[in-house]
């Protein structure tokens, strides 16, 4: 048989390793898989190619792929990715490992996940936070899990209209099945609506709301009276959370919220298609015990040397199992030290920074597009980095000329709007080209 | 490997960034934002130069341990070699620069439609879906398709499902999720799902059984056909827990089996780094009958991890027809070396052939004498760290109180199993002699055994806190 760079077998090492065995050969180790189950044919897949011909093949694919500027969010911002955060996040250690089970040999993975952990509180103003999960909307599902654990007994979550729809979508099919009431909470004026909020409440048997920090409409939404009216009735308020804009917008902490989750995505990971992206969970002290996902702790080894271990590992699915709230394992460790270089590099400064440049080219750009005519302002509500209007012309048409123009902007929303957004990456110079092709439409 | 003590945070002082980005020429700043929507504080961020930033996360890379570093022998966690190139074609910019949902993907897609057309030829299934991040994303996703199929057709007593005591811990945590009530189904003497135990579990209320094919003992279940004949019989659907497909890989399809439902690990079988624990990406396969439920269910943002499906779609094209076939046998092969030149020296409750990985039950001789205490697995495991190795997976699965589970994939050599081999006898004449060394174990290590307790009793879970 012909020898592949990936398997260091040779023909004597086969040799002597069955004879230690005793058998003859590699199938006689299949002798307890019944003969009709054994597949005898050929897979369906090409032949074995060379590296270069996989790279090949691969920039051909990425060729196809059209390479746009990005004015669209809608859950995933292209924020600039620092030179340093792909360098370390991929170094060997810290790629090839797995979980940190051993922790004597795990340090580097553990350190790191403690400041994470660190870097999550201080953002959302919360007192602990979990190694991570998936992805954004499935950490909403957790929080919503969460909620009914915390709660108990109650068996309804609300959901405000204003959450990304793709948010909105994951939860639902995650409480269509573990059994959770839905219950909705109205917008008015682009902002989830505190009257439909206490009229949900009034119904009784609510264990929890989600509202988003920044919303489906870009909007910074004003939580005053929020958390009021959701711990009169002994529920848990949860904010959905742009982690980004949290280091200058007032946070689920301040709002006296008791869960923050989100997608970590906008702390420098590249947009990639989707994924992988990291869901962040954060509570308050008292919540901790519900909380899915692994936890990181300090400590002291045999010797008094400060460490880290994986820690309160009684919550787990390894442990529990059927009992357990979340069946989550692992989880996006390698996209959580992407958002703990990228923090480190950015800073306070840093990440305000980002905030009023993305901050500044939006409403710019938010100002020159209805200076064309061909949009009405929708919400006259404060927005960050993300915005829709109505648009005047026709939406497929306007799309097509930005698309054709190397853009990626205009994005359609369910009600009919266009949204916009604008981050640090984009110049000035970008934004202007972008406003004089839609004069053209 | 050598001890490096600080925190990011401990290195910050106030005037350092780490940073560069352009000026602000809009004339415009979030100061503009309403007093009442601000952040009253800023963030507690450390300020830092780049510099330090390198310094400080190389220097905590060097107190990891991964693939690359040495021999990973974690049972049922498929710790094979992350080829290269796969990280090249990850990284391509056509690939990262790309917005989940922007026009103009045609090479995104072809990926996705190409894995999906590869994972189906090597499992036997019709379709897949990608959005499952993980194994037990995948469990849960899959179960979900599993309820739907039973509500469509109206039959809504089917509320439970059937998982051996062998199962992964996630199994019945994913049952749970998902709604269903577990029935625990017994394993037999030889470490098989016991089928005269799982004839009168099955019924109208039964929704499916999860089956791990080799089991987490790392044997074949070979009435895998009665099985499914029996769950098929009742109404129930199988599901196939693919954490342990690599040693099938050219062997037998989960499909051809009767299965209906599968997941794979991208990060185990396809070679995808497991990164210190994700990202990872869990797609889950079905049967024909079943492919127009996919689309009903969605279970994460957008399109699941294409980062981790770039990657395993290229080792899949660099291993190609011929070599897919060869990765499952030489797992299992390895695997077998390993427990034979071990099994004097460490209890091995089965002894029959295994597959990629297998189960001791301790060591023959734990160095017990009158007024000393014998050494334990977790010794075992912890002395492994000083001669260069990491730890098998130890306590799982739960059928044996001192179970070591040793994994080694296909991508070691005679060489590194031999030394692997000559170390776990070493520590097993180490224990006999004297099982202090091996309870004081790791020696070598960059730090020694950490004291749990106190981490879980007085929690210290960030930087603020302590």
């Amino acid at each position: 048989m012909a020898g592949f760079s990936y398997f260091p077998h040779t023909e004597d090492d086969l040799r002597v390793m069955l004879e230690r065995i005793g058998v003859a050969s590699l199938d006689d180790l299949y002798q307890d898989v019944p003969e009709r189950f054994v597949f005898r044919g050929e897979y369906d897949l090409p032949d074995a190619m060379s590296e270069q011909q996989v790279r090949d093949y691969f920039e051909s694919l990425a060729a196809q792929n059209a390479r746009l500027k990005i004015f669209a969010g809608a859950g995933a911002y292209d924020h600039y990715t620092p030179a340093v955060v792909p360098y370390i996040t991929s170094r060997s250690e810290f790629l090839t490992a797995y979980t940190p089970y051993q922790a004597e040999i795990s340090q580097g993975t553990l350190r790191y996940i403690f400041e994470y952990q660190s870097m999550v509180c201080t953002l959302t103003g919360m007192d602990v936070s979990n190694a991570s999960l998936y992805d954004g909307p499935t950490a909403a599902a957790e929080a919503m899990k969460m909620a009914l654990a915390c709660t108990k007994k109650k068996t309804r979550v609300l959901l405000s209209r204003t959450l990304l729809p793709h948010v909105i979508r994951v939860v639902e099919t995650y409480a269509r099945f573990h059994g959770v009431e839905l219950g909705y909470i109205d917008a008015r004026d682009g902002q989830t609506s505190l009257e439909s909020l206490q009229k949900e409440l009034e119904a009784g048997d609510v264990a929890g709301i989600i509202v988003p920090q920044i919303n489906r409409y870009g909007i910074i939404e004003d939580l005053g009276g929020f958390e009021e009216a959701v711990h009169a009735a002994k529920a848990v308020a949860i904010a959905y959370c742009d982690p980004s804009a949290l280091a200058v917008i007032k946070t689920p902490g301040e709002w006296g919220f008791d869960i923050a989750v989100g997608d970590g995505q906008p702390l420098g990971i590249p947009v990639s298609f989707g994924g992988p992206y990291v869901g962040f969970m954060a509570c308050r002290k008292d919540y901790v015990r519900k909380m899915p996902g692994r936890i990181v702790g300090q400590t002291t080894d045999a010797d008094g040397k400060r460490c880290y271990v994986l820690t309160l590992q009684a919550r787990e699915q390894h442990i529990r199992r059927e009992k357990a709230t979340s069946n989550i394992c692992s989880n996006e460790s390698l996209m959580a030290l992407y958002v703990t270089v990228y923090l480190s590099l950015m800073g306070p400064k840093g990440l305000r920074k980002v905030n009023c440049l993305s901050y500044g080219g939006a409403h710019y750009l938010h100002d020159e597009l209805l200076k064309t005519g061909k949009f009405e302002e929708v919400f006259t509500k404060p927005f960050l980095k993300e915005f829709v209007l109505k648009p005047l012309v026709d939406t497929e048409k306007l799309q097509q000329k930005l698309y054709e123009g190397g853009f990626f902007a205009a994005l359609s929303t369910e009600e009919g709007y266009v949204s916009f957004c604008v981050t640090e990456k984009r110049s000035k110079e970008e934004i202007d080209a972008l406003v004089a092709l839609v004069k053209e439409v | 490997m050598k001890y490096y003590d600080k925190l990011i945070f401990e290195l910050s002082k106030p005037g350092r960034q780490g940073f560069t980005l352009p000026e602000n020429g809009y004339g415009r700043c979030v100061k503009e934002l309403p007093e009442g929507l601000r952040r009253q504080s800023e963030p507690e961020l450390p300020e830092v130069s780049e510099p330090d930033v390198v310094r400080h996360y190389t220097n905590l890379s060097q107190m990891n341990f991964g693939v690359d570093t040495g021999f990973y022998p974690l049972g049922s966690c498929t710790m094979k070699y992350n080829p290269k190139v796969n990280e090249e074609v990850a990284a391509m910019p056509g690939f990262t620069g790309l917005h989940p949902l922007q026009p103009g993907v045609d090479g995104a897609k072809a990926v996705i439609e190409g894995l999906d057309k590869a994972l189906s030829a090597i499992t036997g299934m019709a379709r897949f879906t990608f959005e499952p991040c993980a194994g037990a994303h995948g469990e849960l996703t899959g179960l979900m398709i599993m309820r739907s199929y039973h509500m469509r057709r109206g039959d809504l007593a089917r509320t439970k499902v059937i998982v051996p005591d062998s199962a992964h811990g996630t199994n019945p945590a994913s049952a749970a999720v998902c709604g269903l009530e577990v029935v625990e189904v017994k394993s037999n003497a030889a470490g098989l799902v016991d089928v005269e135990d799982l004839k009168p579990l099955l019924g109208p209320d039964i929704a499916g059984i999860m089956m791990t094919n080799p089991n987490t003992l790392g044997l074949f279940e070979r009435e895998i056909g009665e099985i499914a004949a029996l769950v098929h019989a009742c109404g129930g659907l199988l599901y196939y827990d693919g954490a342990n497909m690599n040693p099938m890989l050219g062997v037998v399809r989960p499909g051809d089996m009767g299965f209906d439902i599968m997941h794979l690990n991208l990060h185990k079988t396809f070679s995808t780094p497991h990164g210190g624990g994700g990202p990872g990406s869990g797609p889950v396969g079905v049967a024909a009958h079943l492919a127009d439920l996919l689309p009903t269910i969605q279970v994460s943002g957008f399109h699941g991890n294409f980062g981790v499906m770039l990657r395993a779609y290229a080792y899949i094209l660099m291993l190609g027809r011929q070599n897919v076939k060869l990765a499952g046998k030489y797992a299992t092969v390895s695997a077998n070396y390993i427990k034979e030149s071990l099994k004097d020296v460490y209890k091995l409750p089965i002894p029959t052939v295994c597959k990629h990985e297998f189960v001791f039950d301790g060591l023959v001789d734990d160095g017990a004498r009158e007024g000393r205490e014998g050494a334990t697995t977790l010794d075992v495991a912890k002395r492994l760290l000083d001669f260069g190795f990491h730890a098998p997976t130890i306590y799982f699965p739960l059928l044996f109180h001192q179970a070591l589970m040793i994994e080694p994939t296909e991508t070691e050599s005679l060489e590194t199993l031999d030394a692997f081999i000559d170390v776990m006898r070493k520590i097993a004449a180490e224990a006999a002699e004297d099982p202090a060394i091996l309870k004081e174990a790791p020696h070598g290590a960059p730090i020694r055994r950490p004291d749990e307790t106190t981490a879980a009793r007085q929690p210290i879970l960030k930087y603020q806190d302590a």
